[in-house]
């Protein structure tokens, strides 16, 4: 199933955060994915590349328990994450970021983050008190919109906020978590140079103490962010294991090529 | 957050202008009437929590505004105790009713949410009805006392007042938890849940927790209603009951709870004016009162007067950018 490259990630760093076993997912009679095992080592950046329709936005969506596996389990830090709902695996430390951006339209962004900070609290549950609480977040949330690039964009209501700056919200949210496990779903699918740019800067820059899967279909992106890659085709691994060895498997190479005549 | 502080900026003369036409109600009305325009306002505010802030249509209020006014009656029956203690225990038992109606609703959003909420008051109404030796079945509880230490409360316009400060003090909660961290969580779960999930909170319990505190003050104003009325029956568990304050909170505007006040106290006030002009079909009347300001003011009366308001406060004032208050917010301005 998977590649004959290794099967473990870099050294020191072996121990597994995240596995799938025989991860399947059917929507009617139709697989779109699996079966998959999976093993993401803690600490690294895993890229899930492979062509549209593959199933790398379905098996997010079976990590993060907004689709139930139709058979497999999954592992999380050693516990189990099966059929857990999206706000459980939110509080195991998961935090995902969605490949269409998922925003609330009329909410500032400042005040996103502001939400999404609060969430590590009690305080989303006090109906007595002021929402004029929530400026306790205000110079953390403040902060992390400047990591991202929001800076000057934190009064904006997310609905006119343009493409990229949504996304950068997106990856924003995500981090105001402080997950251990980070999956990005296309972070920087649409952006322009720039902007990919400075994503992949500050994804090196993040990476550092959380475990980070990567659903990117552009290759530099992958290139120098991720320590193992892998490939997914029709619902199946199709290969695994470093950059450079990935890009020189022949199946790999056939499967984009073969994708790019469909 | 500009129409925030827009709308808290009109927010105190408009607060103290409500207050003093609250103050004088019984003098321009029958005390009755006056009263129920209380209890009305209150069910239409509570029902707007919900519809409004949560995005939960619910069809089956009149459950929680009717076991309440049960509940109320019986206590002050059977006790003699204050009728604000009587009000909060059928408040309470508003609240307890509304935890199973809500675990089982709330799975459901929309149309199908509406008819669930449907079908559990159908319920509560048909245990009502079968219920004889509690209820009173088409009887209904009859001769319900009005007590507070110190006043006498059988006069209807010393009543108004003492149930205005408990009417106020849930209308301000209601007001309160909007406006609070929990508001901020319960309108993102209407707006995106699964976004709002992923940030580690369940739509479900929010959208409970917000159910189940609507039925509460669902059930202070049902309560006040049967203590108004020295009266429960059968009708305060019936559809048209639950109808009636869906029409209040549409006919005044969803989402902005002035709105419910204004939508209940045009409703009460217009079926008094037909009941006492001696006009039976007074649900005809007022369903086509309703139709019409649905499809001609979609944002009901409340929400198209705001609006207007809000355009000529535009037009006329500083621009934009100065509204905002909150400097900390470095804001990109645009032409
Ligand atoms: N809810 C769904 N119902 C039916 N088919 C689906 C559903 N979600 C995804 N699919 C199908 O599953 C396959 C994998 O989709 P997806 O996971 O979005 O791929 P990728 O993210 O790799 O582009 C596709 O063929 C897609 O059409
Ligand atoms: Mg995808």
């Amino acid at each position: 199933m998977t590649s004959s490259t290794s099967t473990h990630g870099p050294p020191g760093t072996a121990r597994p955060l995240l596995t799938t076993h025989s991860l399947t997912k059917s929507f009617g009679g139709f697989t779109a994915l699996g079966p998959v095992d999976l093993s993401v080592a803690e600490g690294t950046v895993h890229a899930l590349v492979g062509p549209n329709g593959a199933g790398k936005t379905t098996l997010f969506h079976l990590l993060t328990g907004y689709l139930r596996p139709t058979t497999g389990r999954i592992a999380l830090a050693g516990r189990d994450g099966t059929g857990r709902p999206p706000e459980r695996i939110a509080r195991l430390g998961v935090a995902r970021s969605f490949q269409v951006t998922s925003l609330f339209a009329t909410v500032s962004a400042v005040e996103h983050v502001e939400l999404a900070l609060m969430s590590g609290s009690s305080l989303g549950r006090a109906f007595w008190r002021s929402d004029r609480q929530l400026a306790r977040h205000r110079s953390p949330a403040l902060d992390l919109l400047d990591r991202v690039g929001l800076a000057d964009w934190a009064g904006e209501p997310a609905g006119r906020l343009p493409y990229g700056r949504g996304r950068a919200l997106e990856l924003a949210l995500a981090l105001a978590l402080d997950p251990r496990l980070l999956l990005l779903d296309e972070p920087t699918a649409g952006m322009g140079v720039e902007d990919v740019e400075r994503t992949v800067e500050l994804i090196a820059r993040i990476r550092h103490g959380r475990t980070v899967v990567l659903v990117e279909h552009n290759m530099s992106v992958v290139a120098s962010l991720a320590d193992r890659v892998t490939v997914l085709q029709r619902g199946r691994l199709l290969a695994e294991g470093a950059y450079d060895e990935v890009r020189a498997d022949e199946r790999v190479v056939e499967a984009y090529l073969g994708t790019g005549h469909d | 957050m500009i129409l925030r502080r827009l709308a808290g900026a009109g927010g105190l003369p408009l607060l103290v202008l409500a207050l003093g036409f609250a103050l004088a109600l019984p003098w321009l009305l029958y005390p009755p009437v006056a009263t129920d325009i209380l209890c009305w306002a209150l069910f239409a505010v509570a029902l707007d929590l919900l519809i409004g802030y949560a995005g939960l249509l619910s069809f089956g209020h009149a459950a929680f505004w009717g076991s309440s006014a049960y509940a109320t009656g019986l206590i002050a029956i059977h006790t003699g105790l204050p009728f604000p203690v009587a009000v909060l225990g059928g408040a309470v038992l508003a609240a307890v009713l509304a935890l199973p109606i809500g675990f089982l609703a709330v799975r459901r959003t929309g149309i199908y949410f509406a008819m669930v909420t449907l079908a559990f008051a159908q319920l509560v109404y048909f245990t009502a009805n079968q219920w004889k030796d509690v209820t009173g079945g088409e009887n209904g509880l009859q001769a319900i006392p009005r007590k507070l230490p110190g006043l006498d409360l059988d006069d209807a316009f010393t009543f108004y007042y003492a149930a205005l400060p408990l009417v106020l003090a849930a209308l301000f909660a209601a007001w309160r938890t909007v406006r609070s961290p929990f508001g901020r969580v319960v309108t993102a779960v209407r707006d995106n849940p699964d976004r709002t999930r992923a940030l580690g909170y369940s739509a479900d319990r929010y959208r409970l927790a917000a159910f189940t505190g609507s039925a509460f003050l669902t059930g202070v104003a049902g309560g006040l209603y049967a203590i108004n009325h020295r009266f429960a029956s059968l009708q305060e568990v019936y559809w048209t009951t639950s109808g009636k304050a869906v029409v209040m909170v549409l006919l005044g505007g969803i989402g902005t709870l002035w709105g419910a006040v204004v939508g209940a106290a045009a409703l009460v006030r217009l079926e008094d004016w037909l009941a006492t002009a001696g006009f039976e079909q007074t649900q005809v009347v007022t369903g086509t009162v309703f139709i019409a300001v649905v499809l001609l003011v979609r944002r009901g009366l409340w929400g198209t007067a705001a609006a207007l308001a809000r355009r000529a406060m535009e037009k006329t004032s500083t621009p934009r950018a100065e509204l905002v208050d909150d400097t900390s917010i470095p804001r990109k301005l645009r032409a």
